[in-house]
Order: C-alpha cells, then structure tokens, then sequence
C-alpha cells in the first residue's frame, strides 16, 4: 500500500499561519535586540569602520588648489597659479611629502619662499574641485570661492589632504621592510611558542592524568598562577633575572634577553596555563577499557600512548594550539617590555598609533594582526565541529597505577615548571620590596609609593578595581542574558545565529585591533555616543567584549544541561518565562555565572591591549601603569603594580570561592 | 481505500463510524492538519476529533509524527496549515501560554533547585490565589499521587516513577481541561512502568480529564487507552478501541505494530479461499476479487495445536470441523515463561516457516517438542488479508 501516492498535498491555498505572538515573545524579541544591538554598537560597527580606515589613504592633491597674490597696494592681482605649478617650478614639497594622514595639514606659505607677514600683499586661494579643503587657523573652507587673506591671516592657512579609498595603505606597509618584517617575527615568535608551550602542558598534564605523583591539587593550583598576572610581568621578571643587571645574565652566553628569547620565554609563561587546562581537560575524559584492551592485546607502553593516549587527546592538543598561537600573535604587553628591537605586530600597532599618530597605518596593521587570528579560530571552529563524543556513558575512567620510575619523572618535571612559575613571581616580588636591585637588598616600600611616578598612582590601581567590579557585574549580566536568548527561545532563527555569531567573534579579534577600532568609532564626533569616549563606560564595553566568548560558551555550557522543556512546562502553567528565569535557571545556573564573573574580573585586572588606547586622564588602569612605569625606566615599581595586580586577583579568587561556597550551599542544597 | 475484512459480522472496521459511536460531544477537534519542515512533510492532512474524558493513546514507531501532532495540540510547534478546536474555542494559532493544558515529559522536566512542594505549587501561584489556599491544594496533589511524604524534598532525592509522578501532579495543579503526556513511562524501568501505567489511569478516570497520551509501546497503549490513533509517515494509519485495533487492523502496517504476525504472500481465488505456498486455504475474501495478490496475516497465538491427529482433540476443544489444518514440523521451540515460541515448517505453506505460541498447558497435552510433526489450525476468522503493492 503506497501511502503517499494516494494522500492529498498539503493545500496551498491561504496563508501560512502564524503563531499569535504572547507577551513572553515580545519582552524576549525585545530583550534580544538591545543585547544583539549592544553587540553591533560594541564590535560590529567599530571593526567596520577600521577596516574602511584601512582603506581609506590621505594625500595632497596640490592641483585642487590655485593662488593668486596681490601688489602691495592689495588690490591688483597677479596671474592665478595652481599649487601644483608653484611646487614644480619651486619643488618645495617632496612626493613623500604629499603622502599624508587623515590629520595631515600643509603650510600654503610653502609656495612663497618670499612670503612675510608683515608685508601689506594679500592672498587669495581657492580650490578648484567642490571637495578641496583648507583651514584657516581653526576654521574650515572648502569649494571653488576665492578667498581672501591679508599676510597675517595667510600666515595661517594650511590645505588639507583629499581622501581616498584604496589598498594603497597595504602596498606602503608591505614595502616598508621594517614593517613587513613583524610578521614574519610574530608568526616565527607565535609558532616557537606554541611548539614549547604545548609539549610542557602535555607532558604536565599527563603526568597528572597517567601518573601516581603526589601533590597533584597543588601543582595545578601553582600552574594556573600567570592567568592572574598581566603579561607585561613575565617580562619584567626576565628583565631582573637575565637583562643587563640580571642575576643569571651568563646563562645566556652572551645573547640577549632582550628580543626573541625573552619573548619566547615570557609567552610560554603566560599561554601555560590555558593550554595546560585544555589538555588536562582532553586527558581527563579517558577510557579504562581502552587501556584495558591495549594490555590485553600486549600492546607496548609506547604503542598505546601513541594509539590510545594521543589520539583521544588530538582535539585538545590542537584547540590548545590554536589558543595558544592566537594569544602569542596578539600580545602586547610582553613584547612591549622585553622584545627590545625586536619588532612585532600588536607592538607596530602601538606605536603607529601612539607615537606616529599614525592611524590609518595602526589600522592596516591591525586587518594583517586580523588575519592569523581569525584563521586560528576558524580551524578551530572546524575542529571541535569534527570532534564526536569519544566518552560514551557507560566509560569507566581511567585510575593510573602506581609505577615508581614514571612517577618521579612527572613528579620531578612538575617541580621544574613550578619552579619556573614561581621564580619569576619571585623575582617580581623581590624586585619590588629591596631597594635597588642586585646592589641593595635592603627591604623598602617606596616601590608602593605610586603617586610619586608617573602611570597614575594609586588611583589607577582604584579605577582597576572599579573597571574589574564593573565589567564583572555588568558583564555576567549581559552574557548570560545574551547566552540565554541564544539557547532558550525559538523562532528568530536568523536572528539568533546572527547573535551567536556575533558572540563568538571577540575570540578572534586581538585586544589591539578592538581598541583601536574603538578609537575610531567612539572618537568620531559625529557618533552619538562620542560622550563615552575617555569615559570608564568605555573601558567597561570594551573589556567586556573583548572577554566575551569565552564568558558567552561557559554560560551556553550551562543552559544547554537545563532541561529543554523546563520552558514548555512554564508555558503550560501560563508563567511567564522571567519567572521561571528567575526562579529556576538563574539558581541553577549560579555556578556558571560565578564563574563568567570572576573570570572577567581577573581579566579586566590584567588586560593592556584593548585599554591601552582608550585610557584618559582621569581613567588610569593598573595594568597600562605597569606599562607606563616600565616605559619610564621605574621597573621595579612596575612590578609593585604588577604585583599589586596579582595579589587583588588572589584575593578575588578567594572571595569567589567563598562565595560560591557559601551561595551554593543555600542555592544548590539538590546537588 | 481498501481493507482487510473479517468474518464477524457486527465489529466496525472504518474509523469515522467508530469516532461516532464513541463522541457524543467533542472537546478536541483536529481539522486537516499539516506540519512540514522544509520539504519533509511530517504530518500530512490529519483529521481526528476526541470527545469529553476520552483517554486517547498517539501509537507509532519513532518518526511517526505522534510527537509532533502532541506538540501542535500544545502549541510548542505551530503547524503548517490546519486547525484545532478545543472545546469550540479556535485555538490554531494561540502561543502555549494562552491554551489550555497540563503537561508530562519523558524527561519529568522538574525543577532540579525547588522542592516538591514548590514544583507542584508553580503553576498556581502568581495567579491570586491565597497563599493557604495553594498549599492545601498542593497537600492535596501530593495526596493524590501517594507521595504526601516527600513534600520537602528535592527532585534528585526522588526514584524515577516518584518523579514523574510529581511531574503529573505539577500538571493537574492548575486543572487543566486536556492532559497531554509525552511518552511518560519511557524513562522508567519495567516493573515501575507497569504500576504507574495503572495509577495514571486511574488518576485520569477519577479525575475525568481529556489525556492524550503518546507512545511508541503498543503494550501500555493496548492497556490505558480508551481509543487508539495508530500513525505511520505521517498519516493516522487507524483510529479504533484496542480490541478494535488488535482484532480488526485496517493495515499491514497496523496488523504487524501492534501484537507479532506471520505473513505470507498469497493470491485470492474464487469461493472464498486463498493460495499460500501451493495449497488453498479458506478465508474471508470479501472486497477482494479473483487473481489480487495479497499478503494474508496470522498471528502467532491464533494459531491451534491439534497434536497428531486432530479429528480426535477437536471434538472436545471445538465445536465446528477445523479448516486449514496443515502438518507442520516444529523446528525451535523456546520458552517464554508464560508460553512456547515455536517456529514450525510445514511443506503446504512453501519456504517461510511459521511462528506459533503455544501455552504451556499445550505443549504439555500434546507432547509437542522440537522434532515432533503435529498439525496445526490456522482459523479461518484468524487469517487476515491485505492487498499487496505492486
């Protein structure tokens, strides 16, 4: 019997239906749109109008502009000569020259090499297209009307540069060879870094995982420490240790710390602990019966390692990579401190924006500093797609049996990266509490005495804590509302992937690139919200976006484990979907949003990238003051600061985990 | 369309007629409904109507569609075209919020961080009522469904069948006018399932509250349900009481979901009999005529051991002389607890071998053991016909 030969087709006539929309779905749609449209505001719009900044190139176009002088009765006019006349009989002004910036501005009395103020001969100037500009001290002229000047006036007269759009940024920053070399630098210096990186949290977290060691609970504590400590103090620690006054400078046999090793070094200091976590986490989920079947099948130690114990791992080791060489790529601080000459992408960044004042040539840098990272990310997006569930449910974990020579071994390198760690803290603990360092060991606090320095005191280490207490508060809030309009309601599917899109995308955009995007869409006088500008707001929307994904894929984690008819009971019940927010999902949730607050505080604590640029007078961060202070030749109070940094974070740990212990008690008593 | 027919005269085999018997005021009607994702097409012009109290089992295997019609009813997932009327009031198109139902998940969907006591208590507050008011109706749920002792605690802290339990009275709270449970009992172990099969129904008669219940077991639908909506593809296959569905199926397909069948390849021939392997056997071919190949039907426990000689049982067991005896060789047999499975050759049925349970009682009387060549009946009534694609 052929069913669906002899029933109808589904009948096209009328319209299709529509669910009657309940006031739930509005409050939601409406929900969604402002947090949605938060994304745009805050990512979106800024990254577009960097790109476009990237594109956009400045130049004088002297033929938009003509003169015309007067005799010194000021009334009789000679011939009307284009500037571009002037500047080929003259040549006054150099091709190179012509080259500009968006701020670019060109003194007319350039033309007239005879030109005096105090002489009664007036000028006039006009343009010849309706786009030509010039300024008149502060005022702006533009278009093809004479205009007239006495010689004082003149005096002030500056053309402007026509824009235009093209990739002519791109050929100049290609054939500056300083320039073009950071990448090969950054890619070199990202890809060393990953290669260390990755085999020591391997090897770290297969001894915790396959290993009998003792003091497991600790190593990981220890091993976790350079997440609370910004990257500039890794640096700093290499510069006391191996730099020109360095205790252990010998060791290095003549190079210098300053440049590739230190970098190096410094990077794998501050990617451990994230690649470690993620293979940890990779090792952890193994399958006793695996192993089981590997001995039974008289498989050698090293045969299963390399058919059981890596391959059940590879989606982590290469997440853990890819983390790894974005974070590498992207960072400024460490490189900023310690990379001396040796030029890098996130620090050409930096300094054509701060010292050039170079911003279409910062922004060029930042669309190359773009590609890596998104590319990073995309592979692994792909990736964790491929990764199938390799822990079914009936898995019986792994126990490691105890094996004396193994266990030493694991124990013995767990000893030395620690060491490692810890020595560096160390060093920027004791760099901070003696007098001068090695010559005067006498302890002193006047490395605490910020207000003395420059980098903006005490108050930048109060406006930190402001921003952390902020983005953490403000933040969780956002993700979490965000995560559960994105996992929690139906319909608006394009609208929905849109947003989680959007959500996923601060992973792959270097706190540099946000900043300077920032720069260019909030700076613009011409943007509404121009007033945020210089203002903690700011600091707070970056920071937040800049940490977003991470906080976003904790807080979807959580609600994926929610029931996912826990909403169509409500509904049923004629509950209103904030009351079951409210009164379920959040409490449930509780852990996940401790978490996503905590870790957006220690990294608000920590962060230089994206602040850097977005910082005034009146908003000093502690981090950027380690920067400052560094810059300044005051390192060993920019390891005070530093240190400062680390104890607030330590601190903010311990509070974290005394809340949620005590929250938890109250709130989860049905775990 | 056509049918299997059977013998007996008075049973009704078309739906609609039954649907009529059975309502005399209905609460759900369901008019031409279609729901397509994209251009899978995953119910397909469904039409059914449900009266006042009915319990109401959705059958099918997964994929059917039940889940979805299920959905549509509670406006989880709005149909593509159609409407739905409950108790005359156009519910098509209104958001799950402005309905009128209760529902139970496989999943129980309790909330994991409130007690019992304030998972039934949900649905009634924020509506006005006195706080009194609510917890004595909640001492009352909990009453009701046996667990007045486990009001403070928390769902974890509950077995499964207590959990779904807690989920039924969470969603009888607000007294809704139709109950819809969706597939309740899967999540549950056997034993448990089997009592809380006969709790739900109980709690539904006295509560006398219209239940549409789905399910992929025909066991628990054959057991609680009032009627039956089998579905396959889409399409509702059959409408009909159990016995109705298991005696007189209107499908192939019906006839082999619900209880086990031997089927057989056959072609009609005149004088009411039908060709299987080489041999005639007597049937009732009504609606079907002369050279229509057809698949013809028994099921295992319809088939009647004679031992070796038949003539000399059947005088005491049955009143009429049997038709289609066959001798049949028993290949396996395999013991079930409450009866023999036995698989049988017999050379007037061909190739295919035949599956016949036999009680133990049987099996005992008639020494029937593996080896052992016995004649079997295949009742005349018993052997049903259905008309073979091309």
């Amino acid at each position: 019997m052929n069913i669906d030969l002899e029933a109808p087709y589904l009948p096209l006539v009328g319209k299709r239906l529509r669910q009657e929309s309940s006031r739930d779905d509005r409050i939601k749609l409406g929900l969604m749109a402002v947090i949605g449209l938060y994304l745009v505001v805050a990512l979106g719009a800024p990254l577009f109008i960097m790109l476009s900044k990237s594109l956009s190139t400045y130049r004088f176009d002297l033929a938009a502009f003509e003169f015309q002088v007067s005799d010194e009765t000021g009334t009789n006019w000679g011939p009307v000569v284009a500037a571009d006349a002037l500047n080929q009989k003259l040549g006054v002004v150099t091709d190179e020259e012509l080259v500009s910036s968006s701020d670019g501005r060109l003194a007319a009395t350039k033309f007239f090499p005879d030109f005096s103020f105090r002489s009664p001969v007036h000028y006039r100037i006009r343009g010849t297209t309706a786009d030509a500009a010039f300024l008149a001290g502060p005022t702006l002229e533009k278009g093809t009307e004479w205009r007239d000047y006495d010689s004082g006036t003149f005096r002030r007269v500056v053309l402007r540069p026509a824009s235009s759009l093209g990739l002519e940024n791109f050929k100049t920053y290609f054939s500056t060879p300083a320039l073009a070399r950071s990448i090969y630098n950054s890619v070199l210096m990202a890809a060393i870094s990953t290669v260390v990186t990755i085999s020591v949290a391997f090897a770290l977290a297969y001894g915790l995982t396959r290993s009998c060691m003792p003091l497991k609970g600790l190593f990981r504590g220890i091993l976790t420490i350079p997440i609370l400590v910004p990257s500039l103090l890794p640096g700093i620690a290499l510069v006391y240790l191996f730099g020109n006054q360095g205790v252990f400078k010998d060791w290095l046999m003549g190079y210098s710390i300053y440049g590739p090793i230190g970098i190096v070094i410094g990077s794998v200091f501050f990617t451990l602990p994230h690649a470690f976590l993620i293979i940890l986490t990779a090792l952890s989920i193994a399958d006793a019966r695996h192993y089981e079947a590997a001995t039974s099948l008289k498989a050698s130690k090293w045969r299963t390692f390399t058919t059981v114990t890596v391959p059940g791992a590879r989606f982590g080791i290469v997440s853990a990579a890819f983390v790894v060489f974005t974070l590498v790529i992207t960072d400024f601080g460490l490189p900023k401190v310690i990379g001396g000459q040796y030029s890098m992408l996130a620090v050409d960044i930096y300094k054509q924006v701060i010292g050039q004042q170079n911003f279409e040539m910062g922004a060029v840098v930042s669309v190359i500093l773009l590609v890596p990272a998104i590319l990073a990310f995309a592979v692994d997006r792909r990736m964790q797609k491929r990764q199938v569930a390799l822990l079914s449910a009936r898995a019986v974990p792994y126990a490691p049996k105890p094996n004396a020579g193994m266990d030493r071994i694991c124990f013995g390198f767990a000893c030395l990266v620690s060491l490692f760690i810890l020595g560096m803290i160390a060093m920027c603990q004791i760099a901070a509490l003696v007098k001068f360092w090695p010559y005067d060991l006498t302890l002193t606090t006047k490395n605490f005495a910020f207000d003395l320095m420059d980098g903006g005191g005490w108050a930048a280490y109060g406006n930190s804590i402001k921003l952390a207490l902020l983005t953490a508060l403000f933040g969780s809030l956002v993700v979490f509302a965000g995560a559960y309009m994105v996992e929690k309601t139906d319909g608006f599917r394009f609208g929905r992937s849109l947003f989680h899109f959007l959500a996923m995308m601060p992973m792959a955009v270097p706190g540099m690139v946000l900043g300077l995007a920032y720069i260019f869409f909030f700076n613009n006088p011409a943007n509404p919200l121009n007033s945020i500008y210089g203002t903690m707001a700011i600091l707070v929307i970056c920071t937040v976006t800049h940490f977003y994904t991470v906080a976003h894929l904790t807080a979807l984690t959580a609600l994926k484990q929610m029931d996912p008819e826990f909403e169509s009971v409500a509904s049923s019940l004629k509950q209103p979907f904030h009351r079951l927010f409210f009164r379920v999902t959040v409490p449930v949730c509780l852990p996940a949003i401790l978490n996503i607050a905590i870790y957006l505080f220690v990294n608000a604590m920590t962060t230089v990238s994206a602040v850097v640029f977005l910082y005034s007078t009146d908003t000093k961060l502690a981090s950027v003051a380690v920067l400052n202070m560094d810059d300044a030749g005051d390192i060993a109070p920019a390891a005070a600061m530093g240190m400062m940094i680390f104890y607030t974070n330590v601190a903010a740990k311990l509070v974290h985990a005394l809340i949620a212990r005590g929250l938890l008690a109250r709130t989860q008593a049905w775990r | 369309m056509r049918h299997a027919m059977s013998i007996e005269p008075t049973p009704v085999s078309n739906a609609r007629g039954a649907e009529e018997a059975h309502t005399p005021s209905p609460y759900l009607e369901i008019t031409d409904l279609w729901k397509s994702y994209g251009d899978f097409v995953a119910l397909r012009d469904i039409s059914l109507t449900i009266a006042k109290g009915e319990f109401i089992c959705f059958l099918g295997p997964s994929g059917c569609g039940k889940t979805t019609l299920l959905r549509a009813i509670a406006g989880l997932d709005l149909q593509t075209h159609g409407t739905i009327l409950q108790g005359n009031r156009n519910i098509s198109t209104l958001p799950a919020s402005r309905r009128d139902y209760g529902i139970v998940f496989q999943s129980y969907a309790l909330f994991p961080n409130l007690t019992i006591e304030q998972n039934i208590a949900f649905g009634l507050e924020n509506t006005g009522r006195p706080k009194p008011e609510i917890a004595s109706r909640v001492a009352e749920l909990l009453a009701m469904v046996g667990l007045s002792a486990q009001g403070k605690k928390y769902p974890a802290q509950l077995s499964g069948g207590q959990q779904q339990r807690i989920a039924l009275a969470r969603a009888i709270a607000i007294s809704p006018g139709l109950l819809l449970l969706d597939e309740p009992l899967s999540a549950l172990d056997a034993k448990v399932r089997v009592h809380l099969r006969h709790e739900i129904k109980a709690l539904q008669r006295k509560l006398g509250v219209t239940t549409i219940m789905v399910t992929h077991d025909q066991e628990e639908a054959l057991a609680m349900a009032d009627r039956i909506v089998v579905m396959n593809h889409g399409v509702i296959e059959q409408v009909g009481s159990p016995t109705e569905i298991y005696r007189h199926p209107r499908t192939l397909f019906v006839a082999d979901f619900i209880g086990e069948t031997n089927q057989f390849p056959g072609k009609v021939l005149p004088d009411g009999q039908i060709e299987i392997g080489h041999s005639a056997f007597c049937c009732a071919t009504e609606g079907f005529a002369a050279d229509d190949i057809v698949t013809a039907v028994v099921r295992p426990v319809d088939i009647i051991p004679h031992g070796a000689d038949a003539h000399a049982v059947n005088a005491v067991d049955r009143p009429a002389t049997p038709q289609n005896l066959i001798d049949a060789e028993v290949r396996e047999m395999e013991f079930l607890g409450m009866f023999w499975r036995t698989r049988l050759t017999a050379p007037r049925l061909g190739e295919r071998s035949l599956v016949a349970d036999f009680s133990v009682n049987a099996v005992r009387r008639l020494s029937i053991e593996t080896g052992a060549v016995i004649q079997v009946e295949i009742p005349r009534e018993r052997l049903l016909l259905f008309p073979r694609g091309a």
